[in-house]
C-alpha cells in the first residue's frame, strides 16, 4: 500500500501540488488578517484611519479592567449555562434516536439538522415572533390562563384577573434560550454518533448484572458516551462563546456579551486597536479551552 | 455433583412474535437443575429469542417463563437468579478486569473484602490470575471471553445462559473451550443454558440439546440419540451428515421392517418402526456406516451384509466426488439410479485412501441396524 501520496516525505512533489492550494488560500484569507487583527490589538489609533502599532500593551490592559472584564465572564456564564442546558436536553434527545426504531433514526437525525438548513437570521426573528408579547408563546400561556380563570367560575370562586403578558424578550433568559435553541443541534450529534457506536449489549450486561436503568447510565452509558460530552461541550461551549446575533437581537441593555462589545469598538467607537485585543483576549480564553481538552483526551489515550 | 430432577427452569407454550414474524412458536421445555442444555438451531430459528426471554431482555408475547419456581412474567433482567455471557462478550471496556468481574458485585452493595475475595476466586476459577489490572483492550478474544465468563459466575447464579459462547474464537481454542467449559459446569454444578448452531458444539457439550427449527422444537434428546435416533428429516440433516432417500414401507413387524427406497434400493431393518403399511416415508444414513467395497469382492459383501435378506441393504455406484480430510475420506458415489450418496471412509491404514478414486465401480452395504426411517 503505497500510493504516490502515502508518505509525504519520500513524494515531496505531488504532495506539495496537491498542499499548495489549500495553504494559499489559508494563508490569504485565515492567517493573513488574523495577523493583521493581532498586530493592530498592539497598537493605538492615528487619526481618523491610521492605526500606530507601537507594541502597546495598554489596550490589554485596559480590557482586562473590570468593566470589560465582568462582560467576559458573564459571557462565560452565559455560554456555560447554554452549554449545560443543552447537554441536558441533547442527551436524553441522542438516547432517544439511538434507541429509535432503525427506520426512523434517519428521520429523527433530519429533524435534528433541518433548522441547519434555514438561515440564523430567520431562525432567531421566527423565534422572537414566538415570544413577543403578542407572540404564540403568551396567546397559549393567556389562554391557560384564562381556562383557568373559567375553572375558577364553574366552583363558584372569584374569577382571576386579566392576563398580562409576560416579557419574554430582551433579557437574559431570551438569549439562553435563543443561544440553547442554536446550539442544540451541535450537541445533539456528537452525543448520538458516541451512543450509536455503543455496544448495546454493554448495557444489557449491565442490566443483567443487577444494576437498574439509572445505575447502569451512570456506570455505563456516560463514560463510555465521555468521548461525545467533550466533544459536544466544546462545540457549542466555543461558538456559544461568541455568540452575537442572539444577544443582539433578543438580548436587552444589560445582556450584552463579549461579542457585541467587539463589534462596538470596530464600529460605533471606531477604537480598532480596542477591539482587536478584546478579540484576541476571546481567542486566546478558547485556545486554553482547547489545549486543556486536548491535554485530557491524550491522557486518556494513555491511561487507555 | 449431584443431579437433581427438579426442573429449574420451566418454558410453558412460550411464543414470541415481532410484528407479523413469529421467533418462537409455543415452545414448551423443562430444563433440570445442574444439566448442560443447549438450544441448537440454524441462525434465524429463534434460539437466541428464547435465551433472550430467559435472561428478560425480550417477554413473551404468550406463555409463560418459570425459574426456580418462580413466575418471571414481571420479573426484570436486573432481578432475575440468571446471568448471561454475550456473544459479544460485552466486557465494559472502560473497566479492568478487577472492576469487570467485580461489578454485580459492587451492584449489589458487597462488602469490598468479599468482592475481592471472590472475584480472585472467579479468576482462578477461569485460568485469568495475574490479570486484575488489564484493560480489556490488552486481551484477546479468548481472554475477553473469560473475564464475561468470570463476570457472569462471580454473581453465583442459579443459571448461566451463553449465547454463541464459541463463535467468535478460531478453531483451536474454540475445541479447547468446548472441553473447558463441559469441565468448568462439571465442577461447579450450575445449570448452563447455552445457545448456538455449531452441531460439534452442541453434541460435544450438551447432557441435552433442543434442536430448535422455524421457532418449534424438533426434537429434544441427549446428544448420541439425537445423532442415532432424529427424530425427522430436519434434525438427521441438521446434526451431522446424512443421506436421505425416500420410499414406501413394505414391512414392519415387531422385530423387522423393510422399505423401498427407489433411488438406493430394499432397505431391511433389524427392528419395527410404527408407521402404517404402505406408507410414505424417508430412510436416514450416515456417511460413515456405509462401507465401501470393489465389485468382485462380491462374497465379502454378501457375507458382511448377512444380518439382512439378500438383495437387501446393497447399492452399487461410481465414485464422482472424493475429499480426502486426514482422519477419513469422503466419497460422492453416483447411484445406479443417478441419485448421489456420500460415504465416509476411516483412513485406518496410511494408505487407505489409495483404494479408491475417481470413476471407480464401487460395492455398497450397511447393517441392518444402520438405517434410521423417518416419518417426517
Amino acid at each position: 500500500m503505497s500510493g504516490p501520496l502515502q508518505d509525504w516525505k519520500s513524494q515531496k512533489k505531488p504532495f506539495a501540488a496537491v498542499a499548495s492550494a489549500p495553504v494559499f488560500w489559508l494563508t490569504l484569507f485565515f492567517i493573513a488578517p488574523m495577523t493583521i487583527v493581532w498586530l493592530y490589538s498592539f497598537g493605538q489609533n492615528a487619526g481618523q484611519a491610521d492605526i500606530d502599532i507601537s507594541g502597546t500593551l495598554d489596550n490589554y490592559k485596559r480590557a482586562i479592567e473590570w468593566l470589560y472584564l465582568s462582560i467576559f465572564l458573564k459571557s462565560f456564564a452565559v455560554a456555560a449555562l447554554t452549554t449545560l442546558i443543552c447537554l441536558i436536553i441533547g442527551f436524553p434527545v441522542a438516547m432517544a434516536i439511538t434507541f429509535a426504531a432503525p427506520k426512523w433514526r434517519p428521520w429523527l437525525l433530519l429533524g435534528i439538522m433541518l433548522p441547519f438548513w434555514t438561515n440564523l437570521l430567520i431562525r432567531t426573528y421566527a423565534l422572537m415572533a414566538l415570544m413577543g408579547t403578542n407572540g404564540y408563546m403568551n396567546k397559549g400561556l393567556g389562554g391557560l390562563w384564562e381556562g383557568a380563570s373559567w375553572l375558577r367560575t364553574l366552583v363558584g370562586m372569584q374569577p382571576l384577573e386579566a392576563w398580562t403578558p409576560v416579557q419574554l424578550l430582551y433579557n437574559n433568559f431570551a438569549v439562553v434560550l435563543g443561544l440553547v435553541y442554536v446550539h442544540l443541534p451541535f450537541m445533539v450529534l456528537p452525543l448520538y454518533s458516541a451512543l450509536d457506536r455503543l455496544d448495546k449489549s454493554l448495557i444489557e450486561a449491565s442490566l443483567d448484572l443487577g444494576a437498574g436503568h439509572f445505575k447502569t447510565f451512570i456506570q455505563v452509558v456516560v463514560p463510555l458516551a465521555a468521548p461525545g460530552i467533550v466533544a459536544g461541550v466544546m462545540i457549542t461551549l466555543i461558538p456559544a462563546l461568541g455568540a452575537y446575533l442572539t444577544p443582539d437581537l433578543m438580548g436587552g441593555t444589560d445582556s450584552q456579551m463579549i461579542a457585541n462589545v467587539i463589534e462596538r469598538q470596530f464600529k460605533r467607537a471606531n477604537d480598532w486597536p480596542f477591539g482587536a485585543a478584546l478579540s484576541f483576549l476571546l481567542i486566546y480564553a478558547m485556545f486554553i479551552l482547547i489545549a486543556l481538552q486536548s491535554m485530557r483526551s491524550s491522557k486518556v489515550k494513555e491511561a487507555g | 455433583m449431584t443431579e437433581t430432577k427438579q426442573p429449574i427452569i420451566q418454558i410453558r407454550n412460550v411464543s414470541k412474535r415481532f410484528g407479523k414474524v413469529t421467533a418462537v412458536d409455543n415452545v414448551s421445555l423443562d430444563i433440570r437443575a445442574g444439566e448442560f442444555f443447549v438450544l441448537l438451531g440454524p441462525s434465524g430459528c429463534g434460539k437466541t429469542t428464547l435465551l433472550r426471554m430467559i435472561a428478560g431482555f425480550e417477554l413473551p408475547t404468550e406463555g409463560q417463563i418459570v425459574i426456580d419456581g418462580q413466575d418471571m412474567s414481571l420479573v426484570p433482567p436486573n432481578k432475575r437468579p440468571v446471568n448471561m455471557v454475550f456473544q459479544s462478550y460485552a466486557v465494559f471496556p472502560h473497566m479492568n478486569v478487577t472492576d469487570n468481574v467485580g461489578y454485580g458485585l459492587r451492584i449489589s452493595g458487597v462488602s469490598k473484602g468479599e468482592i475481592r475475595d471472590r472475584v480472585s476466586e472467579a479468576l482462578e476459577l477461569v485460568k485469568l490470575g495475574g490479570f486484575e489490572d488489564r484493560m480489556p483492550d490488552q486481551m484477546s478474544g479468548g481472554q475477553r471471553q473469560r473475564v464475561a465468563l468470570a463476570r457472569s459466575l462471580v454473581m453465583r447464579p442459579k443459571v448461566l445462559l451463553l449465547d454463541e459462547p464459541l463463535s467468535a474464537l478460531d478453531a483451536k481454542l474454540r475445541a479447547q473451550m468446548q472441553f473447558e467449559l463441559a469441565d468448568l459446569q462439571n465442577k461447579i454444578g450450575i445449570t448452563f443454558v447455552t445457545v448456538t448452531h455449531d452441531q460439534d458444539e452442541a453434541l460435544s457439550m450438551a447432557s441435552r440439546v433442543a434442536v430448535i427449527n422455524k421457532g418449534e422444537v424438533a426434537q429434544l434428546a441427549p446428544p448420541s440419540d439425537l445423532y442415532e435416533y432424529p427424530a425427522n428429516r430436519f434434525v438427521a440433516d441438521f446434526v451431522g451428515s446424512v443421506n436421505i432417500f425416500e420410499g414406501t414401507l413394505t414391512l414392519d413387524e415387531p422385530d423387522k421392517a423393510a422399505v423401498d427406497c427407489p433411488g438406493l434400493g430394499k432397505v431391511y431393518l433389524n427392528h419395527g418402526v410404527t408407521g402404517p403399511h404402505g406408507a410414505n416415508v424417508w430412510i436416514a444414513l450416515r456417511p460413515e456406516k456405509i462401507y465401501l467395497h470393489v465389485p468382485g469382492e462380491g462374497k465379502a459383501v454378501r457375507a458382511a451384509a448377512q444380518d439382512a435378506p439378500d438383495g437387501h441393504n446393497l447399492a452399487r455406484g461410481t465414485i464422482k466426488g472424493m475429499s480426502y480430510l486426514g482422519d477419513v475420506t469422503l466419497y460422492d458415489i453416483q447411484l445406479e439410479g443417478g441419485q448421489i450418496i456420500r460415504v465416509s471412509r476411516p483412513n485406518l491404514s496410511r494408505h487407505d485412501q489409495e483404494d479408491f478414486t475417481w470413476d471407480d465401480k464401487v460395492s455398497m452395504h450397511w447393517r441392518a441396524d444402520s438405517p434410521v426411517v423417518l416419518l417426517s
